[in-house]
């Protein structure tokens, strides 16, 4: 997968947040086989200095970080918090996230096209956290974002897809554009299902994270994201209405 | 002086902000700082002069989905 010209050997992004523990996730960051993982900003404490000793644990891992400005509810918020991140992770990838809703996390899309804009002018790269509107997408492709990430349900719900035939549209619609859907996938059938419509990657947390096996999970998301992507190149087969009897009827006995 | 750290009201005799951050415990490490909801790159921390009831905001990696 290519994002802003940089070659991803994983389809699958991980989120690093709701851990049982820093071991936990150390591990299973290593059993999903992520390029990418995504962090967040937020207020340090001089006496513990927490975020410093989880950055190192970050920078042990080897892999590319993708900062959020999760929690953002205004445009000015969720710009400031994007040049803060890309000052203390030093990265333009910015994983930007307008929320408009409270109790769905969802997205502001008015705030995000605006943040967009303003963010992809002053060099960063963004990866816009949105819906599948087809309009909202084509605003934040004019904005100059070149990777979109849908969601699938709300946040951390593991709804899985809520809107297939709208991810679909947003396929066929930007054919060139990556897309990840990015939360609500609760268990890994959903993700190989995104993978196996065309989408080119997922982004996962808490359906790993809170697994009773974090690590086991992120394996099996790992193989599910392969197997959905393998079987989207296969071509899956078209449904159909009625039977199609998969045994010949040609030289059927006639027994009656 | 006093100002607010990360939404607790605190009291520093500097008025830099590079100075209040080394006063307040923040000598090094990965953090960002804002100012009155402003970013303020590093670069810029010997210049800007706090004024009283200034909202300092201090940032650090941390968990996130």
């Amino acid at each position: 997968m290519l994002v802003y010209d940089t070659k991803l050997s994983s389809r699958l992004l991980l989120g690093t947040s709701r851990y049982p523990s820093p071991a936990v996730l150390t591990e299973a960051v290593k059993a999903s086989g992520t390029d990418v993982v995504t962090v967040s900003l937020r207020r340090e404490s001089s006496n513990e200095r927490s975020g410093q000793g989880f950055f190192s644990i970050i920078r042990s891992l080897g892999v590319r970080v993708l900062p959020n400005t999760a929690g953002c509810h205004s445009v000015k918020e969720a710009v400031t918090t994007a040049h803060m991140a890309r000052e203390v992770f030093g990265t333009t990838w910015v994983k930007l996230e307008v929320i408009g809703d409270r109790t769905m996390l969802q997205p502001d899309v008015f705030g995000l096209v605006e943040a967009a804009r303003i963010l992809c002018d002053d060099g960063f790269q963004v990866f816009p956290y949105t819906t599948e509107d087809l309009v909202v997408a084509d605003k934040l492709l004019d904005a100059g974002c070149r990777v979109l990430m849908p969601w699938g349900a709300p946040i951390g719900s593991g709804q899985g897809l809520n809107n297939i035939p709208g991810l679909r549209a947003m396929r066929a619609r930007f054919a060139e554009v990556p897309l990840i859907v990015d939360a609500g996938i609760g268990v890994p059938s959903h993700a190989a299902r995104a993978l196996e419509l065309g989408m080119d990657g997922v982004l996962i947390n808490t359906a790993v994270a809170r697994a009773g096996d974090p690590v086991g999970m992120a394996r099996a998301f790992a193989d599910a994201v392969k197997a959905g992507h393998a079987a989207f190149i296969a071509q899956p087969m078209l449904p159909s209405d009625v039977a199609i009897p998969s045994t010949p009827e040609i030289g059927l006995a006639h027994l009656v | 002086m006093k100002i607010t750290l990360n939404g607790v009201e605190r009291e520093i005799s500097g008025n830099l902000l590079d100075q209040a951050l080394r006063e307040l415990g923040y000598c090094d490490g990965a953090i960002a700082t804002a100012v009155n909801g402003e970013f303020i790159p590093k670069t810029q921390r010997l210049d800007i002069v706090l004024s009283e009831g200034d909202r300092i905001e201090v940032v650090a990696p941390m968990q996130g989905g």
